[in-house]
């Protein structure tokens, strides 16, 4: 339902500070939206994305009904070792999601 | 007798204004509330100005997604880096947009995302450096259309 994208460049030498860009596909429901009939629709967001690279956590995002719906998210990390970052999606109603990236570092 | 009636017109209209202008205030956050969300993360730690660059469009066509990205200045060594950077609005039902935790592992510190904004309003971002120091940046932004107004 709810795939991740998930962009890691495959390569990378090391020290490399490496760019990942993540992308979710999710309604973001803000819980301040009035629905067709004029009841207003229970919240429904995604409220973390952590990110572990071999085992050890280098990234945590708190989201609020203020990202916009398919949540994406960028940000950077220094290429340290061959492996494997893995993407963990939390939030409301028990949503749960993950994702794997793998690197190889020469 | 002319000039009393265009007084008044004008009048009127500046008071409807004002109306208008205070209901839509009273719907969404405030700055004040914006503040209060500041002092929960930040406590009261001194927020200086600068090493942060919030980069936002400041003219935005459709609140429901806007393009932002934060960096901040910073050797990000294990002894100098960025701990966390908030993302703070004014008008939002909710002050808070989002919060990232990185370590010195992050190489350089900055995100990009997509948030949604509910009115024309300040955005700030605060950045907490590894020894305690607290820095911003702030945009005055312009929405046309604003998020969370219709049912899509």
């Amino acid at each position: 339902m709810a795939r991740p994208l998930i962009n890691v460049p495959p390569k990378a030498k090391r020290g490399q500070v490496i760019e990942v860009k993540t992308l979710i596909s999710h309604v973001m429901e803000t819980g301040f939206r009035p629905s067709s009939i004029g009841e207003v629709l229970p919240r429904d967001i995604i409220t973390q994305l952590v990110c572990s690279y071999n085992g050890e956590e280098i990234f945590r995002a708190d989201l609020s009904p203020a990202i916009a719906a398919n949540p994406f998210i960028t940000f950077h990390t220094v290429a340290t070792e061959s492996g494997t970052l893995t993407f963990t999606w939390t939030g409301d109603n028990g949503f749960s999601e993950s994702g794997q990236a793998s690197i190889t570092v020469e | 007798m002319d000039q009393g009636r265009r007084e008044l017109i004008k009048g009127a209209g500046a008071f409807a204004c004002g109306m208008l202008l205070l209901t839509v205030r009273n719907a969404h956050a405030t700055p004040a509330t914006m503040q209060a969300a500041i002092t929960s993360v930040f406590g009261n730690a001194e927020i200086g100005k600068g090493r942060v660059t919030l980069d936002i469009p400041t003219l935005v066509e459709n609140g429901n997604t806007v393009p932002l990205t934060v960096s901040v200045e910073s050797p990000m060594t294990a002894t100098d880096y960025v701990k966390a950077i908030h993302i703070f609005n004014e008008k939002n039902p909710q002050p808070n947009v989002i919060g990232i935790h990185l370590g010195p592992r992050a190489g350089k510190a900055g995100i990009s995302t997509r948030i949604r904004l509910a009115d024309s309003q300040k955005v700030v971002a605060i950045a907490q450096m590894s020894d305690g120091s607290v820095w911003s940046d702030e945009v005055d932004v312009i929405v046309t259309l604003a998020a969370c107004v219709e049912s899509l």
